[in-house]
């Protein structure tokens, strides 16, 4: 169970806000937490890490205190179980794949581990070479397990895969997703990808202002409950053009871009930027709003 | 080339790597202080650390001196409680160059430390490394560049140093006559056939420090990137 109660004045790049967010993770849940740039996921994820310290609230893993204001405890990162993965991988170029996950293994602890989470991301054969050396999928790969190997209580991700291609980010998100049941530790994976929230997660906070303001599965957050699409995917609307009675929406989804047929009602919600939900029931699609 | 005495480039060299050891164990920990502690103290310790590239090496050498005349508090001191005596002998030589060169040790390195990514840092705290393991194993590893050129310049400015060691030691032959001072009493003596050879050979281990410097940090980059 982790208990997260914080306050903390912020000044980001889009102006002062006051994060103020309370949520309970219960089991071994895997949270996503979505929101707008400045919106402060990031610091929820520091602050729980213990890399930025709360104006006051509690923080509790475990029933062990972490974080609270009114006793004055403030556990230092280096001995809170948690496994961190930043966005822009952070190994340290002067150590081999190798020395990298050595050096995240607590003293005596068996290298087995090390071979065992290698082989699981396929990056045995690169183990003895530098960071700099491979590409950003393999060095997110080697920052992910690098972080596991202190067998967390907590696995904080932050939008790890926000700098990869779409390609690598749909091998990665499995990965995740293996590691994730290998160790089945609460894990809190903060993106701005919706594709991921519905693709990873049963369960997503919505970040805005510093405030969780929906939180429940991602298809209740997102869209209607009604939909019961065999495959949906997340787009932004690129461009809509009249045919006659019908309109032809572009939707790029990743690096794809696809065409839908919509009605003049359907048109009159959407516009060019919109983000939205195509799936499709049977053989014609839907595709529907989404904020 | 009469009676040429190999003795002050001896002692120079002496001198160097004495100073350098040295300001190596001072100038490491101080740069780190002085990046990343909060204290109000660090506003007064930065510019004195600098002091030396604008203070004229007479001055410095001067305050030395009357520190330690064994008439001060200081020297008075080091005379009766450690019998030791500093001016006009190699310990002071040795402190002078230390407090002399300190910045080209301690500036290098406080550069590199400034612009080390704080997130590699960051991400060694969540591994449940110390401050002291990160710095250890993670940071001056990366700014191995810094640190040699930290250490040549020490080294090569310790070498050339004039006015220092001049205030400081005087010229006593074997114990305070650097290859500089040296050069400078055989000018003065008309022996002009030993200063070229004391300043080719000043000249020439320059050059060579620079060169390998230079190589050595090209190499450096291509190994970390």
């Amino acid at each position: 169970m982790i208990k997260v109660r914080a306050k903390k004045h912020l000044v980001t790049s889009h102006g002062p806000i006051d994060l103020a967010v309370d949520f309970q993770i219960a089991g071994n849940e895997f949270v996503t937490v979505f929101g707008p740039s400045g919106a402060g996921k990031t610091t929820v994820l520091r602050m729980i890490a213990g890399l930025t310290a709360p104006d006051e609230g509690l923080i509790e893993v475990d029933g062990e205190v972490w974080f609270d204001s009114e006793k004055g405890i403030n556990i230092p990162v280096q001995k809170r179980a948690i496994s961190f993965v930043f966005q822009d991988y952070n190994l340290f170029p002067n150590m081999t794949v190798r020395q990298n996950l050595q050096y995240a293994l607590s003293v005596g602890a068996d290298e087995k581990l090390i071979d065992e989470l290698l082989a699981m991301v396929h990056l045995s054969e690169l183990q003895h070479r530098r960071p700099g050396l491979l590409s950003g999928g393999q060095k997110q790969r080697v920052a992910l397990i690098r972080a596991l190997l202190r067998k967390p209580k907590i696995f904080l991700l932050d939008e790890p895969l926000s700098a990869l291609d779409l390609d690598m980010r749909l091998k990665l998100q499995d990965e995740i997703v293996n590691l994730y049941e290998r160790f089945r530790v609460p894990t809190i994976f903060v993106t701005h990808d919706l594709s991921e929230i519905f693709k990873m997660s049963n369960c997503v906070f919505v970040l805005e202002g510093g405030i969780i303001t929906r939180s429940g599965r991602p298809d209740e957050v997102f869209g209607q409950d009604n939909i019961s699409g065999k495959f949906k995917f997340v787009g932004t609307i690129l461009d809509i053009t009249q045919d006659n009675f019908l309109y032809i929406v572009t939707i790029q989804i990743g690096q794809n871009i696809t065409k839908v047929v919509a009605t003049e009602d359907e048109a009159a919600e959407l516009k060019v930027g919109t983000r939205v939900v195509v799936s499709a029931k049977a053989f014609n699609p839907i595709i529907m709003r989404l904020s | 080339m009469s009676d040429f005495d190999l003795s002050p480039l001896v002692l120079t060299f002496k001198l160097a790597v004495i100073t350098t050891v040295i300001l190596l164990a001072v100038g490491v920990p101080l740069a780190y202080w002085l990046t990343f502690s909060r204290s109000r103290m660090k506003t007064l310790v930065e510019p004195l650390v600098s002091m030396p590239l604008v203070l004229p090496p007479t001055v410095l050498g001067f305050y030395i001196l009357v520190l330690f005349s064994p008439n001060s508090l200081i020297g008075n001191f080091f005379e009766t409680v450690l019998h030791v005596r500093v001016v006009f002998t190699f310990l002071g030589l040795v402190i002078g160059s230390v407090i002399f060169s300190l910045p080209f040790m301690v500036n290098p390195i406080k550069a590199a430390l400034e612009s080390f990514p704080h997130s590699l840092i960051e991400a060694s705290y969540t591994l449940g490394k110390s401050r002291r393991e990160t710095l250890l194993k993670v940071i001056l590893p990366n700014i191995k560049p810094a640190i040699i050129t930290g250490v040549v310049m020490a080294f090569a400015h310790t070498v050339g140093e004039f006015g220092v060691v001049l205030m400081i030691g005087g010229s006593i032959p074997g114990s305070t006559r650097t290859a500089s001072i040296a050069i400078f009493s055989e000018v003065e003596a008309l022996n002009y056939g030993n200063a070229y050879v004391y300043s080719g050979i000043l000249f020439l281990i320059a050059f060579a420090i620079l060169f390998t410097l230079n190589l050595l940090n090209r190499n450096k980059v291509h190994g970390v990137s």
